[in-house]
This record gives structure tokens, C-alpha cells and sequence, in this order.
């Protein structure tokens, strides 16, 4: 095998082009990781997962209706169904005898099952297809009009967006945490939980719509959960894990970047692939939770029973 | 013993395969595209690729239905959403293994990447502090980012030849469905029957109580496993048709609507297994219609469809019909309000035994306390059951002899109640009224006569009020 080929050369030739798609999957990835982390602590991660395949109508919907793959319709488009499927998902569980994971499993199928058939539909002489649901549409990134830094518009937004979610963490920090942690002590200090969740749900359907575009609809769950997976196996503590969980998004989507060059693949699941790789080396590392450490201390605990 | 039918319809099934292979054109090759002729093809069954497509759509819908029943109780509808993103690699494999799609190649990669990815999922929640949510989540579009990555390097290496034959995995395609897929799937759905008719007893122990299973020394482990197997081999079989994105619906939503709609777990298996069924075919019919649709998005539909119905609609549990069924209560109490106000009113006057007494409907509004437009509603539905009658203009009521007896009975009722609070439950009297405001509308005549005996047949209640006799006297 030629290393030389496939490590150096992506970067040489190809750094320019390279350029903004890699800038836009660190800012999905980065929004993604942040928001990600009160998902994984409130347990509610699979939420993400059905926010971002509900989106899919309302997208199709406002592609068919103004014909154009322009943000703000889609947008709106988006995150009205994002908020219904979240709707859905509420009244589905407390008004009925199913139970919360039958409730998300029913909704988001069926809000997704629409999407697909609109689109199947009405997309085929147009750019919304399938394969953008699947894939993203990442890669195309580098053949668009740069308005910044040399990068084009959609991945300005995307910056920005990763801003607002990043200030937005730091200015309500505490609230966030003592919710998300212990709900009646929150509210035992006067901050309402269940606004709490609200607003991180509206917050997380606009990440996940920023991202849906860049990553399609499946992937995103894997860019929620994968860097506050990795991290919380590294730190208790919460500002610890969010930065670790930006530096996972950083070399996810640097790995990411390479992966797709080398192997010729679209560059969101293959992030996904490094971000999960990188899962899979903490997950046995890990200084306290790794599987080598867990190995080495239950021989340790056996030979002290023995002895 | 439903076994029994088991083999025959079997045999016909395997008949109905071999004549459907006779080489003919598949779904997606026809070209006519118009809705109304290709509705009149699907219900005569000219087609033979179509007949393929059906026999497997009943075949994994039912399957489905059956599993989904037991995922569904067990609170692990995710877990099957997981395991069928986690084969996608797996069928990438099963396709590099022959080049060509090679069912049983598929078959075997796809089940065991499904099953390894539910192993890694209780790795992940055993050796670290991540939850169940959590892991489902990592594992799910890990395996799945790695299998689009394959599909896609398939795809560069060889060329659009047989990508199509890969896509359909995606979303599904029922066109694609070869007698050898059906084959394959006949042979699946054959021993998943069988598996939950000998082990349902045991299927149903671990379902509902794990430690109960436990201790009557069922083999907890191995019976989860061998669950999970056959999960992971029908999700697998209903791939090509529902494709990965959307197999987990046909899991939980035929299960979901049963669930909804019976009590008894063995009624929930036929019914989610024929939902199953029926939104598998309704699928199959919706794709057939258009060119080029996939089918997996539109049997989830009909699956949701059938849900929604289900949700609104369940005898019992449905939301419409609970409403109807608390409307009509709510009419029922407010009609005998009116009533009991009527009789109040007569009663004061002293002619409670002349049922001919009009009375003003300015007067039973203030003594019911509601506004007149509500009242109107009280009687005019009082008047349809014929317990009042309309006298003159302005909506003055008289009592007719039926709306008499109602009145009295939940007079009667009322004022036993109270004497029965304050005599046997040493409840002050001027406490009694509002317990006896709700009860008095729903005691039994059984009740009634029991109390009247325990009382030794009272004939006043606590506030002095003649408690009028059972017969209307």
C-alpha cells in the first residue's frame, strides 16, 4: 500500500477544495456536539434522532411549494415539523397506554414515510433527492459562490448558527445544568424544567435543520451523540465534556475530511465513521471507564480475592 | 391448534411462488404508468412479479406483526429501530461476498451485523455509564454511516450496473423481489411462526417479568438471544421491500395499533399480524400505482393509517370514542339535574303528586343554576326521551309520569346517601350534600335497595326532606 498516497496526498492536492467542506462539517458537528451533550444527560437522545427524520415533510413541502432550495421557506418548513413531531411524540405517549419509545418510533416513521414519497414525487427533475436525505449534501459545497473567508453562504450561517447555540450554553449554563440534572430542585429555585425542555427542543430542531442539508436526515443523531459519548467517558464534569466534545467534533470532521478523499466516499458518513472511530479508541483507552482499564481492574480485584 | 393450518398454507404459498416465476416482466419494468389501469392489473393479479411481491409483502407483515407484538410490550420498540440501520453494513458485505445480490449472502451478513450491533449496544450500556438511549443512538448511525460508505465504494467500483439492486435496501422496492427473495423469506417467516407458537408461553414470561422468568429456572439468556436472531432475520427479510430506513415501523405500528385495540397478548399477536399484512399489501398497492415509487414509505403508511384509526377509534381506549362515552355520561348527569330541579320545585310548591304542573322556565333556571341556552338543550332532550312536555310559548316544562319516576329515583337517591353518610359514616349533615351530588347519579338499584335495608327503609333524609318511595308514591 502506498501511505504516502493515502495520507499526504488528500492534503495536498486537494486543501483549497477542501476548504469549506471541511469548515462546514466542524460547524454541524461542532452545534451538533453542543446541544448534544443535554441530550445524552437527559436521556432523551433518541428525540434527536426523531427531530431530524421528522423534518423531511415539512422540507419537501416548502421545496414543492416555492420550487427552490432556498433557506428561509425551507427552514420555517422544517422546523414546524420538527416541532409538531416533538407535539406528536407528547401527546402520543401521555394520552394514550403506549409508551414513549412506541410513541417516537409511530411518529417519526410516519413523518418521515411522507417526506420520502413527496419527494420521491415531486424531486426527480430537481436537486432535492434522495441522496441528499441519505448523504447530505456536503460535498457540494465547494463548487458554490464564496461570500467569506472563501466560504459560501450556507456555511456562514452553519458558523453562525454554532455561535448562537455556543452562547446561548454559556449565558444559560446554570439553568441548564440544575434542569437537567435534578428538575424539581430547578424548580425549587425558580426555573421552569419544562420551559427548559421546550426551548432546548426548539433550539435542537434548528440545529438539526441548519445540519440537515450538509448531513441528510439519519446521520445527524450519530453528530448529536457521538462526541458526548466519547467525552463523558473522559470527564464528569460538564464544561469539560463540552469542550472535549468540540475537540471530537474537530478531528471527526478533520478524519472525516480524509476519509472521503481517500476513499472516494461523501464526507458525512464518513465523518460519522471517524467520529465513531474515535468513540470506539476512548471507549477502550478511557483512563476510568475504557474497557482496558475495566479489565485490568477486575484481574486486579480477583487476585486480591485470591490472595 | 393454529398449527394445523400451518402446512397447507404453506404448500399453497409454495405453489403460488413457482407459478409466479414463470419469466415474466417484474414490476418496474412495465411502462404504462396510468393509476386506473394499473389498479385494474394489481386486483386481477395478472402480473406475476406483482403476485411475488405479495406473497412476500403478507409474508413479512405478518412477521413483523408478531415480533413487533412482543418488542412493543417489552419497551424495546428503538432497539428494533437500531438493529435495522446496524445491517446496512452487513448487506454491503453480503454483496461484496458474491458481487451480485445473492439473497442468502445478504441474508447472513445483514443478521449478523444486526445482531453484533445489538451485542455492542449492551457492551456500550454494560461497561460504561452511557444509557440505553444514548447507545442505541451511537450505534445506530455508526453502523449505518459505515454502510453507506460501503455502498458507496460498491457503487464507484463497479459501476451503475446493479446498484439498483443495493438502493432498494435504502427505501425499499417490492419490484426487486425476486422468487428467491420469497423463497428465502417463506423460509424465515416459517420458523419465526413456529418459534412463537412452541415458545410463546415462555416468549410471554420474559416479556413481562424478568426475574420471575428467573426464578422458575427459564433460560433467560438464551431464550433473549434467540429472540433477538429471529428479530434480526425478519427485519432482514423485510428489507428489500421496506427498506433500512423504515422496517422499524412495520415493527412497532401494526403492534402499536393492536395494543391499542385488545387486551390479551394472544389477541394482540393476530391482530398486529394482521394489520401487518394489511399495510404491507396496502404498500404494495399505493407503489404499484406510480412509476418508479418506493414502497417502504407507503405500507408505513398504511401501517400509520391503520394506527391513527386505532388511536381515535379503539373500542375502549380510542380518543373519540372516549369522549363520545364521557359526553353522553356528562348529558345523562345534567338531565337528571333538571329533572331533579323540576322536582324540587313541585315539590316545594306541594304538588309533588301532580306531574301536571307547569312549570316557569325562569324559575327551574334559577333553582339548576345554569343559563337558560343550556337548560334549552336539557329539555329539549328530556322531551325526545319523553320525560317532559313543552306548555305554551315561552319553554315552560310539565313533568310527564316516565320524567316523574326518573326525578324521584335520583331524589331518592340522593337523600338515602345522605342519610347513609351521616347514620353509618358519622359524616356531619351539612357535609353530606355535595358526596351525594355526585353519587345519586350512578347507584345501582341493588345498591339502592341495599341501603334502604341497612336503614330500615327511612322515609326522611338528615335535613328533614321526605325520601319519595321506590314506586313513585
Amino acid at each position: 500500500m502506498n501511505l504516502h498516497r493515502i495520507f499526504v496526498e488528500p492534503w495536498q492536492s486537494h486543501a483549497v477544495h477542501y476548504w469549506p467542506v471541511f469548515a462546514m462539517a466542524l460547524f454541524v458537528t461542532a452545534a451538533c456536539a453542543l446541544i448534544g451533550n443535554y441530550l445524552v444527560l437527559r436521556r432523551i437522545s433518541l428525540v434527536g434522532d426523531a427531530i431530524s427524520h421528522s423534518v423531511l415533510p415539512g422540507i419537501a413541502i416548502a421545496f414543492i411549494m416555492t420550487g427552490s432550495r432556498s433557506g428561509t421557506p425551507m427552514f420555517i418548513g422544517a422546523l414546524v415539523a420538527g416541532v409538531a413531531a416533538t407535539v406528536f411524540i407528547e401527546v402520543l405517549h401521555s394520552r394514550s397506554r403506549l409508551k414513549q419509545d412506541a410513541a417516537i418510533g409511530i411518529t417519526f416513521s410516519t413523518l418521515f414515510a411522507i417526506g420520502v414519497i413527496l419527494i420521491s414525487i415531486h424531486g426527480a427533475h430537481t436537486d432535492l433527492d434522495l441522496d441528499c436525505v441519505l448523504f447530505g449534501k456536503m460535498d457540494f459545497l465547494s463548487g458554490r459562490e464564496p461570500v467569506f473567508l472563501g466560504l459560501p453562504g450556507v456555511a456562514v450561517t452553519m458558523a453562525a448558527l454554532a455561535l448562537c447555540v455556543g452562547v446561548l450554553i454559556i449565558l444559560f449554563y446554570k439553568e441548564l445544568l440544575v434542569s437537567s440534572f435534578d428538575p424539581s430542585l430547578a424548580a425549587s429555585m425558580g426555573i421552569n424544567p419544562r420551559l427548559v425542555h421546550y426551548l432546548l427542543m426548539a433550539v435542537l430542531s434548528v440545529v438539526v435543520v441548519g445540519a440537515f442539508t450538509s448531513v441528510g436526515a439519519i446521520l445527524v443523531i450519530a453528530m448529536l451523540i457521538l462526541p458526548a459519548a466519547t467525552s463523558c467517558m473522559l470527564s464528569d464534569r460538564l464544561w469539560v465534556m463540552m469542550l472535549l466534545s468540540l475537540l471530537h467534533a474537530l478531528i471527526s470532521s478533520l478524519g472525516g475530511v480524509h476519509l472521503a478523499v481517500a476513499l472516494q466516499v461523501p464526507t458525512a458518513p464518513a465523518s460519522v465513521v471517524a467520529g465513531a472511530g474515535l468513540f470506539a479508541i476512548v471507549w477502550v483507552v478511557s483512563p476510568r471507564q475504557g474497557l482496558i482499564s475495566l479489565w485490568l481492574r477486575s484481574r486486579r480485584g480477583n487476585r486480591e480475592l485470591a490472595a | 391448534m393454529p398449527a394445523r393450518y400451518i402446512t397447507p398454507l404453506l404448500a399453497v404459498f409454495l405453489l403460488l411462488i413457482l407459478a409466479a416465476d414463470a419469466q415474466a416482466a417484474r414490476i418496474g419494468e412495465l411502462t404504462e404508468n396510468d393509476p386506473w389501469q394499473q389498479a385494474r392489473r394489481f386486483f386481477t393479479f395478472a402480473d406475476p412479479g406483482l403476485r411475488l411481491g405479495l406473497i412476500g409483502a403478507l409474508l413479512f407483515g405478518a412477521t413483523c406483526g408478531l415480533l413487533g407484538s412482543f418488542i412493543v410490550v417489552r419497551k424495546m420498540a428503538l432497539i428494533g429501530d437500531a438493529i435495522s440501520h446496524a445491517v446496512l453494513p452487513g448487506v454491503a458485505l453480503g454483496f461484496l461476498w458474491s458481487m451480485d445480490k445473492d439473497p442468502l449472502a445478504i441474508l447472513v451478513g445483514a443478521t449478523v451485523a444486526g445482531l453484533t450491533g445489538s451485542l455492542v449496544v449492551e457492551l456500550i450500556q454494560r461497561t460504561t455509564k452511557i444509557k440505553q438511549d444514548a447507545a442505541l443512538g451511537i450505534v445506530l448511525a455508526s453502523f449505518f454511516a459505515v454502510g453507506l460508505c460501503m455502498i458507496r465504494m460498491i457503487q464507484n467500483n463497479d459501476g451503475a450496473s446493479r446498484i439498483t439492486g443495493l438502493k432498494s435496501y435504502l427505501f425499499g422496492d417490492v419490484a426487486v423481489l425476486g422468487s428467491q427473495d420469497v423463497l428465502t423469506i417463506t423460509g424465515v417467516v416459517t420458523v419465526t411462526v413456529l418459534l412463537v407458537i412452541l415458545l410463546y408461553r415462555q416468549l410471554l414470561t420474559i416479556g413481562f417479568d424478568r426475574e420471575f422468568a428467573h426464578s422458575i429456572g427459564l433460560p433467560v439468556r438464551l431464550l433473549d438471544g434467540l429472540f433477538q436472531l429471529f428479530l434480526a432475520f425478519s427485519i432482514v427479510v423485510a428489507l428489500q421491500a421496506v427498506g433500512v430506513v423504515l422496517v422499524s415501523a412495520l415493527l412497532i405500528t401494526p403492534a402499536a395499533a393492536a395494543y391499542l385495540l385488545v387486551n390479551r397478548m394472544h389477541h394482540m399477536l393476530w391482530v398486529a399480524a394482521a394489520i401487518g399484512m394489511f399495510s404491507a399489501v396496502l404498500g404494495v398497492f399505493f407503489s404499484f400505482l406510480g412509476s418508479d415509487l418506493p414502497t417502504g414509505p407507503f405500507m408505513v403508511l398504511g401501517a400509520s393509517s391503520v394506527f391513527l384509526v386505532a388511536y381515535l377509534f379503539a373500542p375502549r381506549h380510542g380518543r373519540v370514542t372516549r369522549w363520545l362515552r364521557h359526553r353522553s355520561r356528562r348529558r345523562d348527569v345534567s338531565n337528571e339535574n333538571t329533572l331533579k330541579s323540576i322536582y324540587r320545585i313541585l315539590e316545594r310548591d306541594a304538588v309533588g303528586h301532580d306531574p301536571g304542573k307547569v312549570v316557569k322556565i325562569d324559575r327551574l333556571a334559577g333553582e339548576r343554576r345554569v343559563a337558560r341556552a343550556d337548560l334549552n338543550k336539557d329539555l329539549r332532550r328530556l322531551r325526545r326521551i319523553g320525560a317532559v312536555k313543552f306548555s305554551g310559548q315561552g319553554g315552560d316544562v310539565t313533568l310527564t309520569g316516565s320524567g316523574l319516576k326518573q326525578a324521584q329515583r335520583v331524589v331518592r337517591n340522593h337523600r338515602l346517601w345522605e342519610l347513609y353518610l351521616t347514620n353509618e359514616a358519622d359524616y356531619a349533615s351539612n357535609h353530606v350534600h355535595d358526596d351525594a351530588e355526585k353519587i345519586e347519579h350512578f347507584l345501582s338499584e341493588e345498591k339502592v335497595a341495599e341501603i334502604e335495608r341497612q336503614l330500615d327503609y327511612p322515609d326522611v333524609d338528615p335535613h328533614g326532606q321526605p325520601i319519595p318511595g321506590r314506586g313513585g308514591a
